[in-house]
Protein backbone atom coordinates (compact mmCIF):
# COMPACT_ATOMS: atom_id res chain seq x y z
CA UNK A 1 0.00 0.00 0.00
CA UNK A 2 1.52 3.31 -1.04
CA UNK A 3 0.11 5.66 1.56
CA UNK A 4 -2.89 6.74 3.58
CA UNK A 5 -4.53 8.29 0.53
CA UNK A 6 -4.84 4.86 -1.06
CA UNK A 7 -7.05 3.59 1.78
CA UNK A 8 -10.66 4.02 0.68
CA UNK A 9 -12.39 5.79 3.55
CA UNK A 10 -16.14 5.78 3.49
CA UNK A 11 -17.98 7.92 6.04
CA UNK A 12 -20.90 6.04 7.55
CA UNK A 13 -24.09 7.73 6.46
CA UNK A 14 -26.55 7.09 9.22
CA UNK A 15 -25.43 8.83 12.39
CA UNK A 16 -29.04 8.56 13.54
CA UNK A 17 -29.05 4.78 13.46
CA UNK A 18 -30.35 3.30 16.68
CA UNK A 19 -29.16 -0.06 17.95
CA UNK A 20 -32.26 -0.67 19.99
CA UNK A 21 -30.47 -0.55 23.35
CA UNK A 22 -32.33 2.52 24.56
CA UNK A 23 -35.74 0.88 24.61
CA UNK A 24 -35.06 -0.97 27.87
CA UNK A 25 -34.15 2.34 29.51
CA UNK A 26 -37.51 3.81 28.55
CA UNK A 27 -39.24 0.95 30.33
CA UNK A 28 -37.06 1.60 33.36
CA UNK A 29 -38.10 5.26 33.22
CA UNK A 30 -41.74 4.18 33.10
CA UNK A 31 -41.30 2.10 36.28
CA UNK A 32 -39.48 5.02 37.90
CA UNK A 33 -42.33 7.38 37.04
CA UNK A 34 -44.85 5.02 38.59
CA UNK A 35 -42.69 4.86 41.71
CA UNK A 36 -42.42 8.65 41.84
CA UNK A 37 -46.19 8.99 41.58
CA UNK A 38 -47.05 6.34 44.15
CA UNK A 39 -44.29 6.81 46.76
CA UNK A 40 -42.52 10.06 45.86
CA UNK A 41 -39.24 8.15 45.46
CA UNK A 42 -36.87 9.71 42.91
CA UNK A 43 -34.66 7.69 40.55
CA UNK A 44 -31.42 8.54 38.76
CA UNK A 45 -30.10 6.61 35.78
CA UNK A 46 -26.51 7.12 34.60
CA UNK A 47 -26.80 7.11 30.81
CA UNK A 48 -23.06 7.40 30.45
CA UNK A 49 -22.61 3.94 31.95
CA UNK A 50 -24.90 2.11 29.54
CA UNK A 51 -23.84 0.00 26.57
CA UNK A 52 -25.30 2.33 23.97
CA UNK A 53 -24.27 2.14 20.35
CA UNK A 54 -23.96 5.13 18.06
CA UNK A 55 -27.40 6.69 17.73
CA UNK A 56 -29.00 5.11 20.81
CA UNK A 57 -28.59 8.17 23.02
CA UNK A 58 -29.82 10.56 20.32
CA UNK A 59 -32.84 8.32 19.73
CA UNK A 60 -33.64 8.24 23.46
CA UNK A 61 -33.35 11.99 23.97
CA UNK A 62 -35.34 12.70 20.79
CA UNK A 63 -38.11 10.41 21.99
CA UNK A 64 -38.23 12.04 25.42
CA UNK A 65 -38.41 15.46 23.76
CA UNK A 66 -37.91 18.91 25.26
CA UNK A 67 -40.03 20.34 28.06
CA UNK A 68 -40.49 23.83 29.46
CA UNK A 69 -37.52 24.14 31.80
CA UNK A 70 -33.88 24.55 30.85
CA UNK A 71 -31.42 25.70 33.49
CA UNK A 72 -27.64 26.00 33.45
CA UNK A 73 -25.56 25.75 36.60
CA UNK A 74 -22.04 27.13 36.60
CA UNK A 75 -20.10 25.16 39.17
CA UNK A 76 -16.89 23.33 38.21
CA UNK A 77 -17.93 23.84 34.57
CA UNK A 78 -21.46 23.97 33.14
CA UNK A 79 -24.26 21.58 34.06
CA UNK A 80 -27.45 21.76 32.03
CA UNK A 81 -30.72 20.65 33.56
CA UNK A 82 -33.48 20.09 31.02
CA UNK A 83 -36.98 18.83 31.73
CA UNK A 84 -38.06 16.53 28.93
CA UNK A 85 -41.51 16.56 27.37
CA UNK A 86 -42.46 13.92 29.96
CA UNK A 87 -43.19 15.81 33.19
CA UNK A 88 -40.92 14.62 35.99
CA UNK A 89 -38.26 13.23 33.64
CA UNK A 90 -35.12 15.40 33.54
CA UNK A 91 -31.86 15.18 31.64
CA UNK A 92 -28.91 16.41 33.67
CA UNK A 93 -25.73 16.85 31.65
CA UNK A 94 -22.59 17.41 33.77
CA UNK A 95 -19.61 18.87 31.90
CA UNK A 96 -16.19 20.02 33.03
CA UNK A 97 -14.69 23.43 32.30
CA UNK A 98 -13.39 22.12 28.96
CA UNK A 99 -16.89 21.06 27.97
CA UNK A 100 -16.16 17.32 28.25
CA UNK A 101 -19.03 15.29 29.59
CA UNK A 102 -18.50 13.94 33.11
CA UNK A 103 -21.85 12.23 33.48
CA UNK A 104 -25.28 12.25 31.87
CA UNK A 105 -28.15 11.40 34.17
CA UNK A 106 -31.83 10.85 33.59
CA UNK A 107 -33.55 11.96 36.78
CA UNK A 108 -37.10 10.99 37.48
CA UNK A 109 -38.08 13.48 40.15
CA UNK A 110 -40.07 16.66 40.71
CA UNK A 111 -36.94 18.78 40.83
CA UNK A 112 -33.33 17.59 40.44
CA UNK A 113 -31.30 17.94 43.64
CA UNK A 114 -28.60 20.05 42.02
CA UNK A 115 -31.14 22.78 41.13
CA UNK A 116 -32.29 23.32 44.69
CA UNK A 117 -30.58 25.79 47.00
CA UNK A 118 -28.17 23.68 48.99
CA UNK A 119 -29.15 23.67 52.67
CA UNK A 120 -25.47 23.33 53.57
CA UNK A 121 -24.85 26.78 52.10
CA UNK A 122 -27.69 28.50 53.94
CA UNK A 123 -25.37 28.93 56.93
CA UNK A 124 -23.43 31.51 54.94
CA UNK A 125 -26.50 33.19 53.39
CA UNK A 126 -27.23 35.68 56.16
CA UNK A 127 -23.57 36.59 56.61
CA UNK A 128 -23.18 37.18 52.87
CA UNK A 129 -26.24 39.40 52.78
CA UNK A 130 -25.05 41.28 55.87
CA UNK A 131 -21.70 41.98 54.21
CA UNK A 132 -23.44 43.32 51.16
CA UNK A 133 -25.84 45.42 53.27
CA UNK A 134 -22.96 46.94 55.19
CA UNK A 135 -21.35 48.20 51.98
CA UNK A 136 -24.59 49.20 50.28
CA UNK A 137 -25.42 52.86 49.79
CA UNK A 138 -29.14 53.51 49.23
CA UNK A 139 -29.73 54.94 45.79
CA UNK A 140 -26.07 54.41 44.89
CA UNK A 141 -24.58 51.92 42.50
CA UNK A 142 -24.98 48.24 43.22
CA UNK A 143 -22.42 46.73 45.55
CA UNK A 144 -20.64 43.49 44.75
CA UNK A 145 -22.22 41.59 41.91
CA UNK B 1 -10.40 -5.40 54.45
CA UNK B 2 -7.98 -2.98 56.02
CA UNK B 3 -9.10 0.63 56.41
CA UNK B 4 -6.21 3.03 56.01
CA UNK B 5 -5.17 5.42 58.72
CA UNK B 6 -6.05 9.04 58.30
CA UNK B 7 -4.48 12.08 59.85
CA UNK B 8 -7.26 13.61 62.01
CA UNK B 9 -5.72 17.08 61.68
CA UNK B 10 -5.94 17.08 57.92
CA UNK B 11 -8.99 18.69 56.36
CA UNK B 12 -11.55 16.66 54.46
CA UNK B 13 -12.02 17.10 50.74
CA UNK B 14 -15.31 19.00 50.99
CA UNK B 15 -13.73 21.57 53.29
CA UNK B 16 -10.70 21.96 51.04
CA UNK B 17 -12.90 22.41 47.98
CA UNK B 18 -15.03 24.95 49.80
CA UNK B 19 -11.93 26.93 50.74
CA UNK B 20 -11.05 26.95 47.04
CA UNK B 21 -14.41 28.56 46.27
CA UNK B 22 -16.11 25.38 45.06
CA UNK B 23 -19.80 25.57 45.97
CA UNK B 24 -21.92 22.78 47.39
CA UNK B 25 -23.44 22.26 43.95
CA UNK B 26 -19.91 21.96 42.56
CA UNK B 27 -19.18 19.35 45.21
CA UNK B 28 -22.35 17.40 44.35
CA UNK B 29 -21.40 17.52 40.70
CA UNK B 30 -17.98 16.21 41.61
CA UNK B 31 -19.69 13.37 43.50
CA UNK B 32 -21.89 12.58 40.47
CA UNK B 33 -18.80 12.42 38.25
CA UNK B 34 -17.00 10.31 40.84
CA UNK B 35 -19.89 7.81 41.02
CA UNK B 36 -19.86 7.53 37.26
CA UNK B 37 -16.09 7.09 37.31
CA UNK B 38 -16.29 4.36 39.95
CA UNK B 39 -19.00 2.60 37.93
CA UNK B 40 -21.35 2.95 40.90
CA UNK B 41 -25.05 3.69 40.45
CA UNK B 42 -26.20 7.30 40.98
CA UNK B 43 -28.15 6.12 44.02
CA UNK B 44 -24.74 5.91 45.71
CA UNK B 45 -24.09 9.66 45.29
CA UNK B 46 -25.23 10.65 48.83
CA UNK B 47 -22.99 7.93 50.33
CA UNK B 48 -20.08 9.10 48.15
CA UNK B 49 -20.69 12.70 49.21
CA UNK B 50 -20.70 11.68 52.88
CA UNK B 51 -17.47 9.71 52.45
CA UNK B 52 -15.74 12.45 50.43
CA UNK B 53 -16.60 15.01 53.12
CA UNK B 54 -14.07 13.22 55.27
CA UNK B 55 -11.64 11.97 52.61
CA UNK B 56 -7.92 12.72 53.17
CA UNK B 57 -5.14 12.91 50.62
CA UNK B 58 -3.30 9.62 50.47
CA UNK B 59 0.37 9.72 49.58
CA UNK B 60 1.01 7.96 46.28
CA UNK B 61 4.32 6.64 44.98
CA UNK B 62 4.29 5.54 41.34
CA UNK B 63 7.07 3.30 40.05
CA UNK B 64 7.52 2.67 36.32
CA UNK B 65 9.48 -0.42 35.30
CA UNK B 66 9.49 -2.26 31.95
CA UNK B 67 6.72 -0.28 30.28
CA UNK B 68 5.99 1.98 27.32
CA UNK B 69 4.47 4.89 29.33
CA UNK B 70 1.14 4.14 27.64
CA UNK B 71 -0.50 3.70 31.04
CA UNK B 72 0.65 7.12 32.24
CA UNK B 73 -0.42 8.57 28.88
CA UNK B 74 -3.81 6.98 29.47
CA UNK B 75 -4.07 8.41 32.99
CA UNK B 76 -3.29 11.91 31.77
CA UNK B 77 -6.12 11.58 29.23
CA UNK B 78 -8.60 11.04 32.03
CA UNK B 79 -11.25 13.73 32.08
CA UNK B 80 -13.35 13.20 35.15
CA UNK B 81 -12.24 14.78 37.33
CA UNK B 82 -9.36 16.32 35.46
CA UNK B 83 -6.04 14.73 36.25
CA UNK B 84 -4.90 18.04 37.72
CA UNK B 85 -7.74 17.79 40.23
CA UNK B 86 -6.88 14.23 40.97
CA UNK B 87 -3.17 14.75 41.43
CA UNK B 88 -3.17 18.11 43.12
CA UNK B 89 -6.35 18.02 45.18
CA UNK B 90 -7.18 14.41 45.77
CA UNK B 91 -3.95 12.53 46.04
CA UNK B 92 -0.47 13.59 46.99
CA UNK B 93 1.58 12.18 44.11
CA UNK B 94 4.98 12.18 45.75
CA UNK B 95 6.95 10.34 43.10
CA UNK B 96 6.33 9.66 39.41
CA UNK B 97 9.32 9.63 37.00
CA UNK B 98 7.38 11.01 34.07
CA UNK B 99 5.09 13.54 35.69
CA UNK B 100 7.25 14.98 38.47
CA UNK B 101 9.39 18.08 37.93
CA UNK B 102 12.36 16.80 39.91
CA UNK B 103 14.87 14.50 38.24
CA UNK B 104 17.93 12.45 39.15
CA UNK B 105 19.02 12.43 42.79
CA UNK B 106 16.37 14.96 43.83
CA UNK B 107 13.65 12.68 42.49
CA UNK B 108 15.00 9.63 44.29
CA UNK B 109 15.37 11.67 47.48
CA UNK B 110 11.71 12.73 47.19
CA UNK B 111 10.69 9.08 46.89
CA UNK B 112 12.71 8.06 49.94
CA UNK B 113 11.35 10.99 51.94
CA UNK B 114 7.74 10.18 51.04
CA UNK B 115 8.29 6.53 51.93
CA UNK B 116 9.69 7.49 55.34
CA UNK B 117 7.01 10.10 56.12
CA UNK B 118 4.09 7.88 55.14
CA UNK B 119 5.50 4.51 56.13
CA UNK B 120 2.72 1.93 56.32
CA UNK B 121 0.14 4.20 54.70
CA UNK B 122 1.13 5.14 51.18
CA UNK B 123 -0.37 3.71 48.06
CA UNK B 124 2.18 2.17 45.72
CA UNK B 125 1.29 2.23 42.03
CA UNK B 126 3.39 0.25 39.58
CA UNK B 127 3.28 0.22 35.81
CA UNK B 128 5.41 -2.19 33.83
CA UNK B 129 6.62 -5.68 34.56
CA UNK B 130 10.08 -6.31 35.96
CA UNK B 131 12.91 -8.86 35.69
CA UNK B 132 12.24 -11.43 38.39
CA UNK B 133 14.67 -12.27 41.22
CA UNK B 134 16.37 -14.96 39.12
CA UNK B 135 16.73 -12.79 36.00
CA UNK B 136 19.61 -10.49 35.10
CA UNK B 137 18.75 -7.30 37.04
CA UNK B 138 20.63 -5.24 34.45
CA UNK B 139 17.72 -5.47 32.03
CA UNK B 140 15.95 -2.68 33.88
CA UNK B 141 17.33 -0.36 36.55
CA UNK B 142 16.51 3.09 37.91
CA UNK B 143 19.32 5.19 39.39
CA UNK B 144 21.44 2.04 39.40
CA UNK B 145 18.91 0.13 41.50
CA UNK B 146 17.31 -3.00 40.03
CA UNK B 147 13.54 -2.89 39.54
CA UNK B 148 13.20 -5.89 41.84
CA UNK B 149 15.11 -4.24 44.72
CA UNK B 150 13.21 -0.97 44.28
CA UNK B 151 9.83 -2.70 44.27
CA UNK B 152 10.56 -4.79 47.34
CA UNK B 153 11.85 -1.77 49.26
CA UNK B 154 8.80 0.31 48.32
CA UNK B 155 6.34 -2.50 49.10
CA UNK B 156 7.76 -2.66 52.65
CA UNK B 157 5.99 0.53 53.75
CA UNK B 158 3.02 0.41 51.37
CA UNK B 159 -0.55 -0.05 52.54
CA UNK B 160 -1.48 -1.56 49.21
CA UNK B 161 -0.13 -1.96 45.70
CA UNK B 162 -2.00 -1.08 42.52
CA UNK B 163 -0.57 -2.68 39.38
CA UNK B 164 -1.62 -0.45 36.48
CA UNK B 165 -1.65 -1.98 33.02
CA UNK B 166 -1.41 -5.53 31.76
CA UNK B 167 2.41 -5.54 32.06
CA UNK B 168 2.37 -4.83 35.79
CA UNK B 169 -0.71 -6.98 36.32
CA UNK B 170 0.19 -10.07 34.29
CA UNK B 171 3.63 -9.58 32.68
CA UNK B 172 2.36 -8.12 29.41
CA UNK B 173 4.39 -7.69 26.25
CA UNK B 174 7.79 -7.81 28.03
CA UNK B 175 6.84 -11.32 29.17
CA UNK B 176 5.86 -12.46 25.66
CA UNK B 177 7.61 -15.64 24.52
CA UNK B 178 10.54 -16.11 24.74
CA UNK B 179 10.49 -13.53 27.59
CA UNK B 180 14.12 -12.45 27.20
CA UNK B 181 14.24 -10.33 30.37
CA UNK B 182 12.60 -12.91 32.65
CA UNK B 183 9.72 -10.45 33.15
CA UNK B 184 7.22 -11.17 35.92
CA UNK B 185 4.17 -9.35 37.23
CA UNK B 186 3.86 -7.47 40.51
CA UNK B 187 1.46 -10.11 41.81
CA UNK B 188 4.13 -12.78 41.19
CA UNK B 189 6.39 -11.01 43.70
CA UNK B 190 4.19 -9.25 46.24
CA UNK B 191 2.53 -11.72 48.56
CA UNK B 192 2.12 -9.88 51.85
CA UNK B 193 0.26 -6.74 50.72
CA UNK B 194 -3.09 -6.34 48.96
CA UNK B 195 -2.50 -6.11 45.20
CA UNK B 196 -5.09 -4.61 42.85
CA UNK B 197 -4.65 -5.28 39.14
CA UNK B 198 -5.96 -2.57 36.82
CA UNK B 199 -5.30 -4.41 33.59
CA UNK B 200 -5.60 -3.21 30.02
CA UNK B 201 -3.04 -2.26 27.42
CA UNK B 202 -3.39 0.49 28.43
CA UNK B 203 -6.20 0.54 31.01
CA UNK B 204 -9.20 2.76 30.32
CA UNK B 205 -8.19 6.15 31.85
CA UNK B 206 -11.39 6.39 33.86
CA UNK B 207 -10.75 2.96 35.33
CA UNK B 208 -7.36 4.08 36.68
CA UNK B 209 -8.85 7.20 38.21
CA UNK B 210 -11.93 5.25 39.32
CA UNK B 211 -9.82 2.87 41.40
CA UNK B 212 -7.92 5.78 42.93
CA UNK B 213 -11.21 7.56 43.59
CA UNK B 214 -12.57 4.45 45.30
CA UNK B 215 -9.56 4.32 47.60
CA UNK B 216 -9.82 8.03 48.27
CA UNK B 217 -13.56 7.97 48.88
CA UNK B 218 -13.97 4.90 51.01
CA UNK B 219 -10.43 4.59 52.41
CA UNK B 220 -10.23 0.97 51.30
CA UNK B 221 -9.71 -1.03 48.16
CA UNK B 222 -12.60 -2.18 45.96
CA UNK B 223 -13.89 -5.73 45.70
CA UNK B 224 -11.75 -7.87 43.39
CA UNK B 225 -12.17 -10.77 40.98
CA UNK B 226 -10.06 -13.93 40.79
CA UNK B 227 -7.32 -12.00 38.95
CA UNK B 228 -7.34 -9.23 41.60
CA UNK B 229 -9.17 -6.84 39.26
CA UNK B 230 -11.86 -4.51 40.66
CA UNK B 231 -15.24 -6.10 40.01
CA UNK B 232 -16.90 -2.75 39.39
CA UNK B 233 -14.93 -2.41 36.15
CA UNK B 234 -13.98 -5.99 35.31
CA UNK B 235 -17.06 -7.80 36.58
CA UNK B 236 -18.69 -8.14 33.17
CA UNK B 237 -17.26 -9.14 29.83
CA UNK B 238 -16.94 -6.81 26.88
CA UNK B 239 -19.39 -9.16 25.14
CA UNK B 240 -22.00 -8.82 27.89
CA UNK B 241 -22.06 -5.06 27.50
CA UNK B 242 -21.40 -4.79 23.78
CA UNK B 243 -24.02 -2.85 21.84
CA UNK B 244 -23.41 -5.25 18.91
CA UNK B 245 -24.58 -8.15 21.05
CA UNK B 246 -28.08 -8.27 19.47
CA UNK B 247 -26.34 -9.12 16.16
CA UNK B 248 -24.31 -11.88 17.82
CA UNK B 249 -27.50 -13.29 19.29
CA UNK B 250 -29.14 -13.28 15.86
CA UNK B 251 -26.08 -14.85 14.22
CA UNK B 252 -25.30 -11.77 12.09
CA UNK B 253 -21.53 -11.45 11.66
CA UNK B 254 -19.19 -9.31 9.60
CA UNK B 255 -16.92 -11.64 7.61
CA UNK B 256 -14.41 -9.04 6.42
CA UNK B 257 -13.63 -5.48 7.45
CA UNK B 258 -15.43 -3.96 4.49
CA UNK B 259 -18.36 -6.24 3.70
CA UNK B 260 -22.02 -5.31 3.98
CA UNK B 261 -22.18 -6.78 7.50
CA UNK B 262 -19.25 -4.64 8.67
CA UNK B 263 -20.91 -1.55 7.24
CA UNK B 264 -24.19 -2.46 8.92
CA UNK B 265 -22.40 -2.72 12.27
CA UNK B 266 -22.81 -6.48 12.75
CA UNK B 267 -20.93 -8.52 15.33
CA UNK B 268 -17.13 -8.81 14.87
CA UNK B 269 -16.80 -12.30 16.34
CA UNK B 270 -15.63 -13.91 13.10
CA UNK B 271 -13.04 -11.17 12.65
CA UNK B 272 -11.41 -12.35 15.85
CA UNK B 273 -13.28 -10.40 18.53
CA UNK B 274 -12.13 -11.53 21.98
CA UNK B 275 -15.02 -9.71 23.68
CA UNK B 276 -16.61 -12.94 24.95
CA UNK B 277 -13.50 -13.83 26.96
CA UNK B 278 -12.37 -10.32 27.93
CA UNK B 279 -13.36 -8.51 31.07
CA UNK B 280 -13.00 -4.73 30.89
CA UNK B 281 -15.07 -1.53 30.98
CA UNK B 282 -14.51 -0.27 27.41
CA UNK B 283 -18.10 -0.91 26.31
CA UNK B 284 -19.53 1.53 28.83
CA UNK B 285 -16.73 3.90 29.85
CA UNK B 286 -15.35 4.17 26.31
CA UNK B 287 -12.16 5.97 25.24
CA UNK B 288 -11.17 9.51 24.31
CA UNK B 289 -13.34 11.29 26.84
CA UNK B 290 -16.19 8.87 26.31
CA UNK B 291 -16.27 9.39 22.53
CA UNK B 292 -16.10 5.81 21.29
CA UNK B 293 -14.33 2.49 21.77
CA UNK B 294 -12.62 -0.08 19.56
CA UNK B 295 -15.69 -2.16 18.67
CA UNK B 296 -17.71 0.97 17.96
CA UNK B 297 -14.87 2.00 15.63
CA UNK B 298 -15.28 -1.33 13.80
CA UNK B 299 -12.31 -3.23 15.22
CA UNK B 300 -12.57 -6.45 17.22
CA UNK B 301 -11.50 -6.53 20.84
CA UNK B 302 -7.95 -7.91 21.20
CA UNK B 303 -8.47 -9.07 24.76
CA UNK B 304 -5.85 -6.70 26.12
CA UNK B 305 -7.04 -6.88 29.73
CA UNK B 306 -6.62 -10.65 30.01
CA UNK B 307 -3.61 -12.66 31.20
CA UNK B 308 -1.45 -13.95 28.32
CA UNK B 309 -3.38 -12.10 25.59
CA UNK B 310 -0.01 -11.35 24.01
CA UNK B 311 0.76 -15.02 23.28
CA UNK B 312 -2.80 -16.27 22.74
CA UNK B 313 -2.70 -16.54 18.95
CA UNK B 314 -3.75 -14.26 16.11
CA UNK B 315 -5.74 -11.14 16.90
CA UNK B 316 -7.91 -11.74 13.83
CA UNK B 317 -8.55 -15.43 14.43
CA UNK B 318 -12.00 -16.13 15.89
CA UNK B 319 -11.92 -17.46 19.43
CA UNK B 320 -13.19 -20.90 18.55
CA UNK B 321 -11.28 -21.49 15.32
CA UNK B 322 -7.95 -22.99 16.43
CA UNK B 323 -9.30 -26.16 18.00
CA UNK B 324 -13.04 -26.11 18.49
CA UNK B 325 -16.12 -26.73 16.34
CA UNK B 326 -16.57 -23.07 15.46
CA UNK B 327 -19.59 -23.41 13.25
CA UNK B 328 -21.68 -25.37 15.78
CA UNK B 329 -20.72 -22.82 18.32
CA UNK B 330 -21.90 -19.88 16.26
CA UNK B 331 -25.05 -21.64 15.09
CA UNK B 332 -26.01 -22.36 18.67
CA UNK B 333 -25.62 -18.72 19.59
CA UNK B 334 -27.48 -17.54 16.53
CA UNK B 335 -30.38 -19.95 16.78
CA UNK B 336 -31.11 -19.84 20.47
CA UNK B 337 -30.68 -16.16 21.16
CA UNK B 338 -29.44 -14.15 24.07
CA UNK B 339 -29.61 -16.73 26.82
CA UNK B 340 -27.61 -19.26 24.93
CA UNK B 341 -25.31 -16.47 23.74
CA UNK B 342 -24.46 -15.75 27.36
CA UNK B 343 -23.72 -19.39 28.07
CA UNK B 344 -21.58 -19.62 24.95
CA UNK B 345 -19.67 -16.57 26.06
CA UNK B 346 -18.98 -18.14 29.42
CA UNK B 347 -17.83 -21.38 27.86
CA UNK B 348 -15.72 -19.37 25.41
CA UNK B 349 -13.91 -17.85 28.35
CA UNK B 350 -12.99 -21.26 29.70
CA UNK B 351 -12.06 -22.41 26.24
CA UNK B 352 -9.78 -19.46 25.54
CA UNK B 353 -7.94 -20.03 28.77
CA UNK B 354 -7.28 -23.62 27.78
CA UNK B 355 -6.32 -22.61 24.25
CA UNK B 356 -4.00 -19.90 25.45
CA UNK B 357 -1.94 -22.56 27.13
CA UNK B 358 -1.34 -24.55 23.92
CA UNK B 359 -1.42 -21.98 21.13
CA UNK B 360 1.68 -21.14 19.16
CA UNK B 361 2.56 -17.47 18.78
CA UNK B 362 1.39 -16.08 15.45
CA UNK B 363 4.10 -15.47 12.86
CA UNK B 364 4.45 -12.38 10.69
CA UNK B 365 3.68 -14.50 7.61
CA UNK B 366 0.45 -15.78 9.16
CA UNK B 367 -0.55 -12.28 10.12
CA UNK B 368 0.07 -10.98 6.62
CA UNK B 369 -2.02 -13.79 5.16
CA UNK B 370 -4.91 -12.83 7.40
CA UNK B 371 -4.65 -9.18 6.44
S1 LIG C 1 -18.25 -10.92 19.78
FE1 LIG C 1 -17.34 -8.88 20.01
S2 LIG C 1 -18.46 -7.53 18.56
FE2 LIG C 1 -19.65 -9.43 18.83
S3 LIG C 1 -21.12 -8.94 20.44
FE3 LIG C 1 -19.35 -9.93 21.42
S4 LIG C 1 -18.01 -8.26 22.05
FE4 LIG C 1 -19.47 -7.39 20.56
S1 LIG D 1 -11.86 -3.37 23.39
FE1 LIG D 1 -10.66 -5.13 24.17
S2 LIG D 1 -8.59 -4.90 23.29
FE2 LIG D 1 -9.66 -2.97 23.03
S3 LIG D 1 -9.03 -1.74 24.80
FE3 LIG D 1 -10.97 -2.76 25.34
S4 LIG D 1 -10.35 -4.70 26.35
FE4 LIG D 1 -8.54 -3.90 25.28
Amino acid sequence: MSGLSSIPVRVAADGDACHGNALAILHEVRHALERLISTGEATRIDLHALPFGAGDEAWLTALLGTGEVLATIEALGPTSVQETAIPGVWLVDYRNAEGQRLALHLEVTCIPAILRTQCRELDTAVATLDTRLSTATPGGSHPLS
Amino acid sequence: MRVFEKNPLEKGLAERLREHGVSRRGFLKFCAATASMMALPPAMIPAIAAALERARRPSVIWLSFQECTGCTESLTRSHAPTVEDLILDLISLDYHHTLQAAAGEAAEAAREQAMRDNHGNYLLIVDGSLPGPDANPGYSTIAGVSNYAMLMEAVEGAAAVIAVGTCAAFGGLPAAAPNPTGAVSVMDLVKDRPVVNVSGCPPVPMVITGVLAHFLTFGRLPELDEYHRPLAFFGQSIHDRCYRRPFYDKGLFAETFDDAGARAGWCLYRLGCKGPSTYNACATMRWNSGTSWPIEAGHPCLGCAEPRFWDAGGFYVPLSVPTGPAQDYLLAAGALGAVVGGVVATSARGRVKAEAAVRQPVTVEELEQKL
